[in-house]
């Protein structure tokens, strides 16, 4: 069906470079953060968890989108499902990322700083949950659930490679509902631990959804550059068609209506109902140069993409798609940047070169893990039984 | 090719008389398969026929560019629908909060336009469908109640196991003799001149 040429990388190709660009990214990163970071360690670690936050989302993101698309038996989307399972195959790499940040853990969490309990009644009643010890228990789980699940799917996948077994592909169809709800609740946590008790007063029963919908159009938008590119370098451009790119295109499409709708949700109950433990989060971020990013986010994350990608042919063609992609991959970017940062400046937008240098350094890893494993394996699931569908795939 | 959302539109004007004048509806065709019809429909299109259709019990792949189907206005029409439906939604919670009856709610702003996009996005997806179901329902001209194909005895089959062509003849390349000719060349399994 699909011959090894059409789906490796060959070599020689450009492409083999992406462990060591990577790597030499890190380096840079790794490199700027060790000269920069001592002047400045809280800069340094709220760098670094927004830089850590960003890639760790768009694993996640990847992780969800492949159980989703084996929940519900989606075909279509077999030819890309390798390109997921490569993303969310680097969680045990952003696990080794999550490290550093437990050094900064009293620079970056107000409630870990020994005797603010006794200070604080808010932080009091909720010390049971909000401790350091159990958030490391907590941090454990999640990466002991999302690596296991990562590391099943991806190489009970590659094995089928090999064997063809459709009772690979049958096994991981039962498994993805209860991984799914697996996935959903330490997410779900891990965004109230590491983003939420930035700000540990303030609650949101929404923020979970908020942090899945932005993860999963940051992959999304990962998706829809990668496919593009990967196809104008020569690889995968006679298996993935325009009818893929168009699925592509509805998926990061709507889900900017569902990114917004979560995010109206969130702030306009909060904002009708006007109590002060709520609307503290909000107010940091509508007050001076904040103000400006949360218009930016409305209009950039939403308002112009959703009428971008409405139409039918700015979706089959790939660097009209790729466009969209870069645009709702910086706005997610930025959407991490509004909510990690208001903490540490709260007096306006501040930039800094340890924001660059964490960035580089994480993603410089994340590249370099997933380049790594893209040349050693098939770009698409080879012999899975649903690939034939997946190239046949027509809109109607 | 230049960008004209209304092309089809034009092409097919809205306001004209659903049904051909004259003593014949036009030339009916029973094809036997999928592969037959898909190929007569290439040679229908590619003779350049203009008022025809194409008749089957299930959707046949691919059809629509074997019979050059342009593409459908409709998503103008929804997209002008629902920017309508939100832009009224929003105007009149304006109007009715800030100018016509202006009440203090909640200690806020007259003009509290958060408070205002749960309905703004309602009635934008409102119309949306409205424009969806309706612009459907217009640019198929439906309802109709009786249409001359069902004149045809053959063309019960339709639902079951047959697949038609219809050309009407209205078409300015439509011609009694000729096109029956023409769709029986094509492996038709049988043609009739349908009356209006």
């Amino acid at each position: 069906m699909i011959s090894n040429e059409q789906a490796t990388i060959p070599p020689g190709h450009s492409w083999n470079r992406m462990p060591v660009i990577g790597a030499a990214c890190a380096l840079l990163g790794v490199v700027g953060c060790a000269i920069l970071g001592p002047g400045n360690p809280k800069q340094f670690f709220f760098s670094w968890l927004m830089a850590y936050l960003f890639f760790l989302s768009l694993a996640i993101g990847a992780l969800f989108f492949t159980l989703f698309m084996y929940a519900c038996q989606g075909g279509w989307g077999i030819v890309v499902r390798r390109i997921c399972e490569t993303v969310f195959a680097t969680i045990p790499v952003m696990a080794v990322l999550f490290v550093p940040l437990l050094f900064g853990l009293n620079d970056l969490y107000a409630w870990s700083v020994p005797g603010a309990a006794e200070r604080d009644a808010l932080l009091r009643w909720k010390a049971p949950f909000l401790n350091v010890p159990f958030f490391l228990i907590r941090a454990a789980i999640y990466y002991v659930c999302w690596s296991f699940i990562a590391l099943l799917y991806y190489r009970l996948s590659r094995g089928q490679d090999a064997t063809g077994d459709p009772a690979i592909s049958a096994r991981l169809r039962k498994f993805a509902g209860p991984a799914i709800i697996v996935l959903a609740l330490t997410s779900t946590f891990a965004s109230i631990d590491w983003i939420v008790s930035l700000t540990p007063h303030w609650y949101s029963t929404m923020f979970g959804v908020y942090f899945f919908a932005g993860s999963f159009i940051g992959f999304i938008a990962l998706l829809s550059v990668l496919v593009p590119a990967m196809r104008g370098a020569g690889l995968l451009d006679t298996v993935i068609t325009a009818e893929h790119l168009h699925d592509l295109g509805k998926f990061l499409f709507a889900f900017t209506a569902f990114w917004a709708y979560i995010g109206f949700s969130q702030f306009f109950l909060i904002w009708y109902a006007n109590l002060p433990e709520e609307t503290v989060w909000f107010k940091a971020r509508l007050e001076g140069s904040w103000q400006i990013v949360s218009l930016l986010l409305m209009a950039g994350h939403f308002g112009v993409p959703f009428f971008y990608l409405m139409g039918r042919d700015v979706k089959r063609k790939g660097w009209t798609l790729a466009v969209g992609g870069i645009w709702l991959l910086a706005m997610h970017f930025v959407d991490i940047y509004w909510q990690v940062m208001p903490t540490l400046h709260p007096e306006g937008v501040s930039p800094s070169v340890l924001d660059v240098a964490a960035f580089l350094a994480v993603g410089g890893c994340s590249v370099a893990a997933a380049g790594w494993l893209m040349r050693r394996q098939a770009l698409v699931p080879l012999r899975d039984p649903r690939l034939a569908e997946s190239l046949a795939f027509e809109n109607a | 090719m230049a960008f004209d959302p209304l092309r089809s539109l034009r092409a097919k004007p809205l306001l004209t008389n659903p049904l051909p004048e004259g003593p014949y509806y036009g030339v009916l065709a029973e094809f036997a398969t999928p592969t037959d019809l898909y190929h007569a429909c290439e040679r229908v299109r590619d003779e350049g026929f203009t008022r025809w259709d194409a008749h089957t019990p299930f959707p046949v792949h691919g059809l629509e560019k074997a019979m050059g189907i342009r593409r459908s206005p409709l998503p103008w029409i929804v997209l002008a629908a629902g920017l309508t439906g939100a832009a009224g939604g929003f105007g009149l919670q304006w109007w009715v909060h800030a100018s016509a009856y202006p009440l203090v709610i909640s200690g806020k702003p007259y003009f509290s336009w958060p408070a205002f996009i749960p309905i703004t996005f309602e009635l934008g997806v409102l119309f949306a469908a409205f424009g969806a179901v309706f612009g459907m329902l217009g640019l198929n001209r439906l309802p109709m109640h009786h249409h001359p194909l069902f004149k045809s005895e053959v063309f019960e089959r339709v639902t079951d196991d047959a697949f038609f062509i219809s050309i009407e003849s209205w078409d300015p390349k439509f011609d009694a003799s000729a096109t029956r000719k023409l769709l029986t060349s094509l492996g038709a399994r049988s043609v009739e001149l349908l009356e209006s």
